[in-house]
């Protein structure tokens, strides 16, 4: 669990985050989501260590990241997975050799040990025949799967997702939402999804934190926001005509 | 603008320590070592050998049309060439195109990699980048003067196949040239101002390439600068390494 406590970062006179405080769950995945310029970003980068907040505390299961001394954060680090909006493969490597990087850096396994645990991350991520294929061979629904194997390939109690769908075929954007809602569940993992798309809200939103002009706005499931009265997430979501009809259906259902 | 200037400076220096804390595993920074010889060491080799023949055979035959008087014995073709080729064309002119070559290459590849926030995805793994991406580079360049060394060579033989070739000297002429008042230190002079320069090599165009901010268009930007500043410096510490080595 990831629990944010009255974070605050500002940059310059503009202050972005404004007391942020929250808990990420283990074992669900919980989506940032809100307008551009709304903090989401910042907030995710903080939660990386990208940024470091002004205010607030951010701990990892207990481990406040501020308290921490370098090598703790290293560890720490090791024990996070992230996928990129734009996957940021590494151009010079294979699909393997990607995927296997974080094994190569940070554990003492054999090359064979490695080639084991990467070809059963890329079969569960169902990438195929794209072993020895550089990023730039492969399309962008199969960049994302490796993104995914990648962050998920030394085990990791955190995954971070940001926009992972950005760029994606609605059909693509969902099979990769799932795959990603699949994965923590399957390895009892805290992620956290930083999206606008509503569709991830709607298809995976098992916790989600709303941000609006840097501060939490409004957070819950997805089943909660066809009930919630809060006028900002209801602005939001219901920006597009197709959740409209599907509220008002939901609505009528329950009458 | 000044403090501009030195706080760009300051951040060169902080980069530089950052470049050599926390080191790689060895295992795969082997790996990334051999990969940076064979990009900007092996990969200059052709470029340099083919300038380095040519310039050294204008160089000679610039100095024959120039003398004109006939009491200069023409052994002074091959003294010119060796003396140009070694103090000067070898270790800087070479250096300065280098800085084109290698520092565009260093520059576009590393700042590609910020745009595509492949940097960001080694800093969230836990590395440090900047080992991860520069160390290797400055290792590499330390055989930065076996290339000079050929430039030399080939610089001495190009001056030597157009004096003799193109009938401004004799070959033993030309030989005696080369050999008169030859000072070893020269030699060790030009060499010592390669190291210096290959370390300007490798970590300038990495330092525009790594703090570079934008899109595709601010590389090509970010490698323009790095190769002006790259070119500044080396031109720089080649007149301050001039005048503590040879001025007497």
């Amino acid at each position: 669990m990831i629990e944010v406590k009255n974070l605050e970062k500002s940059f310059g006179d503009s202050k972005v985050l404004k007391g942020i405080t929250t808990t990420f769950e283990t074992g669900k995945t919980n989506l940032i989501i809100g307008q551009s310029g709304s903090g989401k970003t910042v907030l995710l980068k903080s939660l990386l260590g990208i940024h470091t907040p002004d205010k607030g505390t951010i701990s990892f299961d207990g481990r406040i990241y501020s308290d921490l001394t370098d090598d703790e954060r290293r560890e720490l680090r090791t024990e996070i997975g992230m996928v990129f909006q734009g996957s940021a493969l590494f151009d010079s490597m294979t699909v393997e050799e990607n995927v296997g990087f974080p094994l190569k850096m940070f554990t003492t396994k054999t090359p064979a040990e490695i080639k084991e645990r990467v070809d059963i991350v890329i079969e569960r991520v169902k990438l195929i025949d794209a072993n020895h294929k550089k990023p730039s061979e492969i399309s962008g629904g199969m960049q994302k799967r490796v993104a995914i194997a990648r962050a998920i390939v030394n085990n990791p109690k955190y995954l971070f997702c940001d926009e992972p769908n950005s760029g994606l075929d609605p059909k693509t954007a969902i099979v990769i939402d799932n795959l990603i809602q699949e994965i923590t569940q399957e390895y009892n993992i805290t992620t956290v999804i930083n999206t606008h798309d509503m569709n991830s809200v709607m298809e995976i939103g098992e916790k989600i934190v709303f941000l609006k002009q840097g501060i939490l706005a409004w957070e819950g499931s997805k089943k909660d926001i066809f009930k919630t009265d809060n006028e900002a997430i209801v602005d939001f979501v219901y920006s597009s005509n197709l959740f409209k009809k599907i509220r008002k259906a939901q609505n009528k259902e329950e009458i | 603008m000044l403090i501009r200037y030195l706080s760009q400076i300051g951040k060169y220096f902080l980069m530089l320590k950052e470049v050599f804390n926390k080191p790689t595993k060895w295992s795969v920074m082997k790996g990334l070592i051999f990969k940076e010889i064979d990009d900007l060491v092996i990969d200059s080799l052709g470029i340099v050998a083919f300038i380095s023949f040519f310039v050294g055979g204008v160089v000679s035959i610039q100095t024959a049309l120039n003398l004109t008087n006939p009491l200069i014995p023409k052994y002074l073709i091959g003294f010119a060439t060796r003396q140009s080729v070694i103090l000067e064309f070898a270790p800087t002119f070479i250096s300065v195109i280098m800085a084109g070559k290698m520092g565009s290459f260093i520059t576009s590849s590393i700042g590609t990699m910020r745009v595509t926030e492949q940097i960001d995805a080694l800093e969230v793994m836990g590395v440090n980048s900047l080992n991860y991406l520069v160390f290797p580079k400055i290792i590499a360049l330390l055989l930065y003067p076996f290339v000079i060394g050929i430039a030399m060579f080939l610089g001495i033989l190009g001056g030597w196949m157009a004096g003799v070739y193109g009938g401004f000297t004799s070959s033993v002429e030309f030989i005696q040239g080369l050999q008169s008042e030859f000072i070893p230190f020269h030699i060790a002079y030009a060499f010592i101002k390669t190291i210096v320069f290959a370390m300007i090599l490798a970590t300038i165009p990495s330092f525009h390439g790594y703090y570079m901010k934008g899109g595709a268009l601010e590389v090509g930007k970010a490698s323009t600068v790095a190769f002006v500043w790259t070119s500044v410096v080396i031109i720089l510490a080649n007149y301050i390494l001039t005048q503590l080595l040879l001025a007497k």
